[in-house]
């Protein structure tokens, strides 16, 4: 296996797609939210799998990703197998930087061949390259590519089988004070004594990074951890600077490097492109404009150009239905569960995908040209007071479109704990979805009242209400429930370029993809679950029965459009979710909500947008609500409960509002946030506090409603 | 160390150099902050104040790095130009 490594931002992902092409798979590290990516490199011989291991700065990890990244390159055996040979990326327009991380790759004794990018850059300019005494001092292969041109990549490959063949292992070592090399020396002493043959480089690099291979092993070796914690803490004190000995004398090697050879012409001009950019683009007054502007046009597009495509997608699956209903006509029970089950089910998970798409594309463009880091720099102090940081912006946006497509854009975020804050309150946000309850309700309820722009107060007061309330749950997440330090904001403003279209789509390809197998799949069965609680139990007599009550009721024939209603009706409240709705009455009636609201709310937990035709059946209106939705506000109007009173007033209809503002009614969320932390309990957790979160908020409303009289 | 009147990050403007002259890191944080290239001994120019007034933009090593200036306290820097 050949591992793919690196800095972020050094064109590590490029190279990748050049050298593995679109056969690449997208799985999990075991257990953690870290996804694996590899590919395969066609060689003569045979076949070898290329893993791309995330960016890092640092083999010395921080958080629980670089962990797993650190891991992957070093082949723990719990993570991941050991690479027989790295690819170390190595940017050489930023070559000091780049030359630290490769220096630690050296000192851990890894076989390695290095990837020169950037080597268009470094030429436009006019910089020169002594590629041959880079080699030189690096002790490796060198190989200059630009991985989106495909320069190069020919010449990488030869080198990776020649070193799959017989690898190079350059071995550096980090240059100590006395002091240290003393302590060092101690150290080596007394396992010695405790009959350890450690070498020097060894006992150095234990001291100052001790991985998880060598701490598992102190766990083991009492003698030992005494050896080493009576030498460490003195390390550590101040102006002995003992891990921090490493980090300098690595920088001097690497400066030194740099200098050697890269000749960078004097008369060279005084500000970049970039800068000339940047001077726009991150101004307070444009640079804020501009970013409003950028993000318009994102939002805009998966809120309303991603509309077509899911109309399309909808009607498709409409037209299949229609398709295949009459082919099914021999048994209701199948026909019914093929079509309201799971071809509802395939097309209530393949109605995301156009958003999914959009957005991924417009990060791939705004990664690829390097703006998202700008964005992350102008809004960081925005989100950062309250525990996030300026990379949140874009996800917590677009889950005011929808929260599917927003979850999985949080993996912008390269703290696990900002991300995962990040995902667990993007659902708050107001997704598209909630528009029509929205919609319904001020419709039938606040803009008769009040007017039109108490209407629209309404309208975006909802949308408000999720922002303003995630805020102290952020604030509560990060102070109480996420454990660990999250990382110092590190943000690096590459140079702009423009966007690599093959990394794009292949971003687009690879998220569609991951989210249709793993999330869609969920999705697929909780869809396939409420059909089947909302149709069982259907007695084969009960359609007859209730046709012939409501003939005799109304004196209309039996198959008249009204028995057609008054049975679909009378079926949904007799299912096993109609029931669970009537005898969970008692516990929504503080909120001002019947069994019939009730029934409607539980029947959408699935999906909230199918709350609209779920009231429509229930207020015997037939489940194409949208046409009716005036006959649907009249019937919610006219509603009352058993003893007269009127079910709906202005304040239980601001608290169903609320209620679907704040409630998770939306599994493909769930499952997305499943996939995304690769664990039950998150996607657990959101549900269950975004759920109490609206039946406290909406049983509020109407108790302070009763005191006003409402 | 004697009271001497220290330069924070809070007083860096656009267009200044700075040096670090000395790093006391006492969490893997400043430690990360020494990895990405802030080690004793080196000059940074400061490019930017984000328009919110944090974080700051600055041209470390031939690169573009941002900090939050609350996360510099391990930091003693003195401004040379």
């Amino acid at each position: 296996m050949v591992a793919v490594v690196g800095n972020p931002n050094a064109g590590k992902t490029t190279l990748f797609n050049a050298l593995t092409g679109s056969r690449q798979r997208v799985g999990n590290y075991p257990g953690v939210t870290v996804e694996r990516i590899s590919g395969v490199l066609k060689f003569p011989s045979g076949d070898v799998e290329c893993l791309d291991v995330p960016g890092l700065y640092s083999l010395a990890p921080l958080s629980e990703d670089e962990r797993v990244a650190v891991s992957a390159i070093k082949g723990d055996e719990a993570v991941s197998r050991r690479p027989d040979l790295l690819v170390c990326v190595v940017d050489a327009s930023n070559l000091e930087r780049n030359l630290f991380f490769y220096h630690q790759l050296c000192e851990a004794g890894l076989p390695v061949v290095v990837a020169l990018t950037m080597v268009d850059r470094v030429a436009s300019r006019k910089w020169k390259l002594d590629l041959a005494r880079l080699t030189e001092l690096l002790g490796a292969d060198v190989v200059p590519v630009v991985g989106h041109k495909g320069k190069g990549i020919a010449e990488l490959r030869e080198a990776i089988a020649r070193n799959l063949e017989s690898p190079r292992v350059p071995r550096f070592e980090a240059e100590l004070p006395d002091a240290v090399e003393e302590k060092v020396g101690k150290l080596r002493e007394r396992l010695a004594r405790s009959g350890i043959d450690y070498s020097r480089a060894d006992v150095r690099r234990a001291l100052l990074e001790p991985d998880e291979q060598f701490q598992s092993y102190l766990r083991d070796a009492p003698e030992m951890r005494e050896a080493f914690d009576e030498v460490r803490p003195e390390l550590r004190s101040p102006g002995e600077k003992g891990p921090v000995a490493g980090v300098s004398s690595r920088y001097e090697w690497a400066g030194i490097v740099e200098r050697l050879v890269l000749s960078k012409p004097e008369s060279g001009p005084r500000r970049s492109r970039t800068d000339h950019i940047d001077r726009l683009l991150t101004h307070r007054v444009f640079g804020l404009a501009a970013f409003g502007l950028i993000m318009l046009l994102v939002f805009e597009s998966i809120y309303s150009f991603a509309r077509p495509a899911m109309d399309g997608i909808q009607w498709l699956i409409n037209g299949l239905g229609d398709l295949v209903r009459p082919m099914l006509a021999f048994s209701p029970v199948a026909q019914s569960m093929i079509v309201d089950g799971l071809i509802n089910g395939v097309g209530a998970m393949l109605v995301f995908l156009p958003q999914i798409l959009i957005l991924f594309f417009f990060i791939g463009m705004l990664e690829g040209t390097g703006y998202l880091a700008r964005a992350a720099f102008l809004m960081d102090r925005l989100l950062g007071w309250c525990g996030l940081n300026g990379r949140a912006f874009i996800p917590l946006l677009s889950s005011f479109a929808c929260a599917i497509p927003g979850i999985m854009s949080a993996r912008v975020m390269p703290d696990p704990k900002s991300r995962l804050a990040t995902i667990l309150v993007a659902p708050l946000m107001s997704c598209s979805a909630r528009l029509p309850v929205y919609l319904l309700m001020i419709g039938a309820f606040v803009e008769p009242k009040f007017g039109a722009f108490w209407a629209g107060v309404c309208l975006f007061g909802m949308h408000l209400l999720g922002l303003v309330v995630a805020i102290p749950i952020v604030w509560f997440i990060n102070r109480r429930m996420l454990r660990g330090r999250r990382l110092p904001f590190v943000l690096e403003l590459p140079p702009y370029q423009m966007p690599k279209w093959r990394d794009v789509w292949l971003t687009m390809y690879f998220r569609g993809k991951v989210f249709v197998t793993t999330a869609g799949t969920v999705i697929v069965a909780m869809s396939f679950l409420i059909w089947g609680l909302s149709y069982f139990p259907r007695p084969s007599d009960a359609e007859v029965r209730y046709r012939t009550e409501y003939a005799a009721r109304t004196q209309q024939a039996p198959d008249s459009q009204g028995a057609d209603r008054y049975s679909t009706q009378q079926q949904l409240a007799n299912s096993f979710l109609g029931r669970f709705g009537q005898s969970l009455e008692p516990a929504f009636a503080p909120a001002g909500f019947d069994w019939r609201i009730t029934t409607a709310i539980l029947s959408a937990f699935p999906a909230r947008e199918t709350v609209v035709p779920s009231l429509g059946i229930i207020f015997s209106l037939g489940s194409d609500a949208k046409s009716h939705r005036q006959d649907l506000q009249k019937a919610l109007n006219d509603a009352t409960w058993p003893d007269g009173r009127k079910l709906i007033t202005p304040w239980s209809s601001v608290g169903l509002m609320v209620f679907f503002a704040l409630c998770c009614q939306c599994m493909s969320t769930l499952a997305t946030i499943k996939r995304e932390t690769n664990s039950v309990k998150w996607p657990v957790f959101v549900f269950t506090y975004m759920t109490v979160l609206a039946y406290i908020a909406a049983v509020a409303i109407q108790q302070v409603g009763r005191l006003f009289g409402g | 160390m004697p009271a001497l009147a220290k330069t924070s990050f809070a007083q860096l403007k656009s267009g200044m150099r700075v040096r670090i002259l000395a790093a006391h890191p006492d969490c893997p944080e400043c430690e990360r902050l020494m990895e990405m290239g802030l080690t004793e001994g080196v000059e940074f120019a400061v490019v930017k104040v984000a328009p919110l007034g944090d974080p700051i933009e600055i041209d470390l090593r031939g690169y573009r790095l941002c900090l939050r200036k609350s996360e510099t306290s391990c930091f003693e820097i003195e401004i040379v130009k």
